[in-house]
């Protein structure tokens, strides 16, 4: 077993680590950095899109609509790349209590949520697609986040700081003697090996599973309890304003331009287990019922597919009286030094994406307390890579990168105008033969044909490039229309059923994937199907709605 | 309520995109990209790039200005995307922010350029055709040198129409019992929609209509009338597009209103299009009440007599014509959904020998093929027409549009005409010397 060592040790690679890892590597910390899968695999690459402007907390969670206030003020600063400024409105539709308008704008005052009142006929003009029934109507400064550019941006920004990020590294154990912790153990998935990385500090940022982890170093109490929500993508941008039910925070009742689609969630369902990614129907339905409500005409709309993510609902089991029950939703950080008596160990969970550079600077704070060393926090005033110019993204960006040299290069996937130069360029930085590692850097296959017909493109361009056997070409491209398809089959009615048809064509009748021989044990899949629990059992394609409930 | 019906009609335009499966027939069949790279094509520049559009936000893909607005994606389309439409209307988007050549302010404005040619109708011809001129008027505007420009006709068709009226009713003064034939139910009056190509250029051709409905037993009456707004929609003037197709609704519902039998027809197949349905959809004017009953009740004049032929009502005392006749089907008489009329009409002339055009697409799409930048595109899009016309062995190429006629004429060097010149012809009116 090979050995790292290290300043400080990040087990988890969603926004809240890479936050950790950016933040360290700031103050010139020494930093490693484990995730056991992709990097923003977990909840971080599995919600909703939305910067918050605090709106959604004002009446019922003020401390947490603070938060948003200030944090959303800070990125639009830092990560201005990541950001497209689309702003928010709250809107009251007749299924909303009419009251709680007045409630809505009184907490905003009082939380510094920035909120403007409109005339509904202002707000359609702007979002002629929203339903003309609302009687009221507020703008906030909501925005949506492109958190793979986020995590990207942070992660390259470590990296050139130092740091060592290493995805599909599993922490298996955590090195505990007596009362101090002193690193862990991680298993990489790939080849199999096992990594002892020694750290003076190690922080568990593990999200949803932050309990799991938190147990491996035999610390007992630390319980999150996974709240499950589903979202749906709509195929294009229904709405270019972040739209919100004006009423009290409920399921379905917010809607996300984010990139090339609109999301509509979520829902919040208790679950036990963290990676349990079920798609209820019946949660379909009510997403899609309270979109028809915001945006008429939304159940003919053309849904692309659907996704889970579970929430990291922190409850402190240990807790006393000081922990209140109620802010469930804020982040949760456990110096188990003063909790449990065990030095070397952080816990950062809960909380939210629009939070996660606050959480990263209090747990820095609290490694540099560990470490007796005293290191002020940059993260609130250095842009991330790419964000220098302090310019928001927007969507037109790829179109008009596109247009400068439509003469160029062949574009592999055509819904999310993904030039071969770029993907080439991915594939060899990445490493990766899992095309789903790719789409996340790309969004490659994740526009309305849902990889009908880049798929066979991309693992074209793989197999040439990367002198893949052709067997382990099989395996990434049925690992990815298998990872495609898992999203897709929940809202398969109306366009995209006859858009999965198609593919179905392609890829069953033309090039008939069915029968492609492949290696028993697919090597290529080993990433993909833990993201999402199924696997392509028997080299199935799974275009065949076979899983259907 | 109605707003809402609006609302979603109008999101359905631009939602249509929701039905592309990415199948590519479109591009396959797309004239335009076929012959250049500069346009990338109407599945790209249709539901592909819409997707990354914002309304208010900066337009970045000029090259949607190299669509010409043929239609023909829209119409091979097996999912219904309303592709031709969508890239109307980045277009329009393109142009308010980009703002409009001079050039295009003037190429679609016919009425206003036949109100100033008519008069001065030789010295304009010669002007026209004189090649300093138009290298002038190429380096100046931009208008390409070697551009089919039609000819002034020098006199105007609502005049011939007006005393044409004015003899009919006399007629009926003296003659009170000899009234047109019983339709059985066909209105027997019509509105004539002659548009600007027939009131400024092809005088002769708006003649013909009518004497062909009058044969027929219709009451043609002719209001006074305007351009259809179609030159400047296409070329993303979408203001003037509007007010202009509205001015022409108000005059052409007057007489419909008063007679809920008539209906209106015309001879311009893609400003009766226009008329029909790209008004409403591409326009966003679904709620205008004057358009929508113009729009109901406007008949192609194919359409109208083939479906009178159908009941058995169109008169068929032709004499034969022993010609061979190539035909070419316009994109936008395509757009019609109706089929191809005129063919059938055709082969109900005895000895008339109608030789059925292969292509897509002459090129001209209305002012496209005046554009200097594209002229050369125009030209190579119409190549297969031209070389197919040129091998039929055809003097004549009969086709339903009038710049799609100059056009041919100016790609082939063979005469063309509106299919109602046979028609005309065979039924004798042409020595009648009406
Ligand atoms: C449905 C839904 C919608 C949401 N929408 C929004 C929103 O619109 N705006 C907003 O601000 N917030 C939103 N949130 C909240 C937000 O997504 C999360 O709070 C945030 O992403 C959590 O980030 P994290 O880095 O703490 O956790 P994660 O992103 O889950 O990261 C934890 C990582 O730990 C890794 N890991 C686990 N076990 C191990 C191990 N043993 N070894 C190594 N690695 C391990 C996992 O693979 C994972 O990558 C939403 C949450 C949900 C569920």
């Amino acid at each position: 077993m090979s050995t790292l060592s290290t300043d400080v040790l990040v087990i988890g690679g969603g926004a809240t680590g890479v936050g950790v890892a950016w933040d360290a590597a700031l103050r010139g910390l020494d930093v490693v950095l484990v995730d056991r899968h992709d990097l923003a695999q977990g909840t971080s690459g599995r919600f909703h899109g939305l910067l918050h402007s605090g709106g959604r907390y004002a009446v019922k969670d003020p401390q947490a609509a603070r938060e948003c206030v200030a944090e959303n003020r800070i990125l639009r600063r830092v990560a201005a790349d990541c950001i497209e400024d689309t702003g928010g409105l709250f809107v009251t539709t007749p299924w909303d209590d009419p009251g709680y308008a007045d409630r809505f704008a009184a907490g905003c005052a009082e939380t510094g949520v920035r909120c403007e009142e409109v005339q509904p006929s202002q707000a359609l003009r702007g979002e002629p697609r929203l339903n003309p029934r609302i009687s009221r109507a507020f703008r906030v400064p909501d925005a949506s986040i492109d958190v793979w550019k986020t995590v990207w941006a942070m992660s390259h920004g470590a990296q050139q700081r130092g740091a060592r990020i290493l995805p599909y590294h599993e922490v298996v154990t955590i090195d505990r003697s007596g009362d101090v912790v002193g690193g862990a153990v991680a298993r990489d998935a790939r080849s199999g090996d096992e990594l002892r990385i020694e750290a003076r500090v190690t922080v568990n940022a593990t999200g949803a599973w932050a309990g799991r982890v938190a147990q491996m170093a035999g610390i007992e109490g630390v319980r999150v309890l996974p709240g499950r929500g589903i979202m749906i993508a709509m195929n294009h941008r229904l709405v270019n304003t972040v739209v919100n039910r004006c009423q009290m925070p409920t399921d379905g009742d917010i809607i996300v331009p984010i990139r090339t689609v609109s999301v509509i969630g979520t829902t919040d369902q208790h679950t036990d287990d963290p990676d349990d990614h079920t798609v209820p129907q019946e949660e379909v339905d009510r997403m899609l019922d309270e979109g028809e409500r915001l945006v008429p005409g939304f159940r003919r709309a053309r849904a692309l597919r659907v996704w889970t993510g579970v929430r990291p609902l922190f409850e402190d089991a240990k807790a006393d009286s000081t922990a209140t029950r109620d802010v469930t939703r804020a982040h949760a950080l456990l110096d188990h030094e003063q909790r449990d008596g065990v030095r070397g160990l952080l816990t950062i969970t809960g909380g939210k994406l629009t939070t996660y550079r606050l959480m990263a600077q209090e747990t820095v704070d609290a490694v540099c307390r560990q470490l007796g060393e005293s290191r002020p926090c940059r993260t609130e005033t250095e842009p991330l890579p790419g964000s220098e110019s302090g310019e928001h993204y927007r969507l037109g960006e790829r179109l008009a990168r596109k247009e400068a040299e439509l003469r160029g290069e062949q574009l592999i996937c055509e819904c999310e105008l993904v030039p071969r130069s770029k993907l080439e360029r991915a594939i060899a930085q990445t490493g990766s033969t899992d095309l789903d590692d790719i789409r996340r850097q790309l969004r490659l296959g994740m526009g309305p044909c849902q990889g009908g017909f880049c798929t066979y493109r991309a693992t074209g361009i793989l197999h040439e490039r990367d002198g893949l056997r052709a067997l382990e070409a099989d395996a990434s491209l049925l690992a990815f229309l298998q990872e495609r398809w898992k999203g897709v089959w929940p809202v398969l009615y109306g366009d995209q059923l006859r858009q999965a048809r198609l593919d179905e064509w392609i890829f069953q009748g033309v090039l008939g994937v069915e029968r492609l021989p492949t290696a028993p044990e697919t090597a290529g899949a080993g990433g993909a199907s833990g993201a999402g629990g199924a696997s392509g059992a028997g080299g199935a394609s799974g275009l065949a709605p076979r899983e259907a409930p | 309520m109605s707003d809402l019906i609006d609302m979603i009609e109008h999101g359905s335009l631009r939602g249509s995109l929701d039905h592309c499966v990415k199948c590519t027939i479109c591009e396959t069949a797309c004239p335009v990209s076929n012959a250049t790279p500069l346009f990338p094509g109407p599945k790209y520049a249709g539901p592909q790039s819409e997707r990354y559009r914002v309304a208010g936000e900066p337009s970045v893909d000029a090259s949607v200005d190299y669509c010409s607005g043929c239609g023909i994606c829209s119409q091979v389309c097996p999912q219904g995307v309303k592709i031709a439409e969508i890239n109307a209307r980045a277009r329009d988007a393109l142009k308010r922010e980009h703002g409009v050549p001079l050039r295009d302010r003037i190429i679609t404005r016919p009425t206003w350029l036949g109100r100033i040619g008519t008069p001065v109708a030789p010295i304009a011809n010669l002007a026209l055709n004189l090649r300093p001129a138009r290298i002038l008027a190429e380096k100046a505007l931009g208008v390409h040198r070697d551009a089919p420009a039609p000819r002034f006709a020098g006199r105007r068709f609502s005049t011939w129409a007006r005393a044409r009226g004015r003899e009919r009713r006399a007629d009926r003064a003296t003659a009170p019992g000899a009234g047109p034939p019983d339709h059985r139910g066909l209105p027997r009056r019509v509105v004539y929609f002659h548009g600007c190509g027939t009131e400024f250029y092809e005088p002769w051709e708006g003649e013909k209509v009518v004497e062909v409905l009058e044969h027929n037993g219709f009451q043609v009456t002719v209001p006074r009338q305007g351009c259809c707004g179609l030159p400047l929609q296409s070329s993303g003037l979408f203001d003037d597009a509007r007010r202009t197709v509205l001015r022409l609704a108000r005059s052409l519902s007057a007489p419909l209103r008063d007679d809920a039998d008539a209906i209106i027809v015309g001879n311009a197949t893609s400003c009766t299009l226009m008329l029909k349905r790209e008004g409403r959809e591409i326009l966003g004017l679904e709620d205008d009440p004057d358009l929508r009953l113009v729009s109901r009740r406007t008949y192609d004049i194919c359409e109208l007599l083939l479906a009178l032929h159908d009941r058995g009502e169109l008169r068929t005392d032709f004499r034969p014509i022993r010609e061979i006749v190539a035909y070419h089907a316009p994109c936008q008489q395509q757009g019609h959904g109706i089929g191809k009329p005129a063919l059938d009409l055709l082969a109900l002339i005895p000895g008339l020998e109608v030789r059925e055009m292969n292509a897509r697409c002459c090129g001209i799409a209305g002012t496209y093929g005046l554009k200097a930048e594209k002229h050369g595109i125009s030209m190579a899009v119409g190549r297969d027409l031209f070389d197919q016309v040129l091998a039929s062995g055809a003097p004549t190429v009969a086709c339903d549009s009038e710049t799609c006629r100059w056009q041919i004429a100016h790609g082939t060097g063979r005469r063309s005409v509106h299919p109602i010149d046979f028609l005309h012809r065979a039924y004798g009116l042409d020595d009648a010397g009406a």
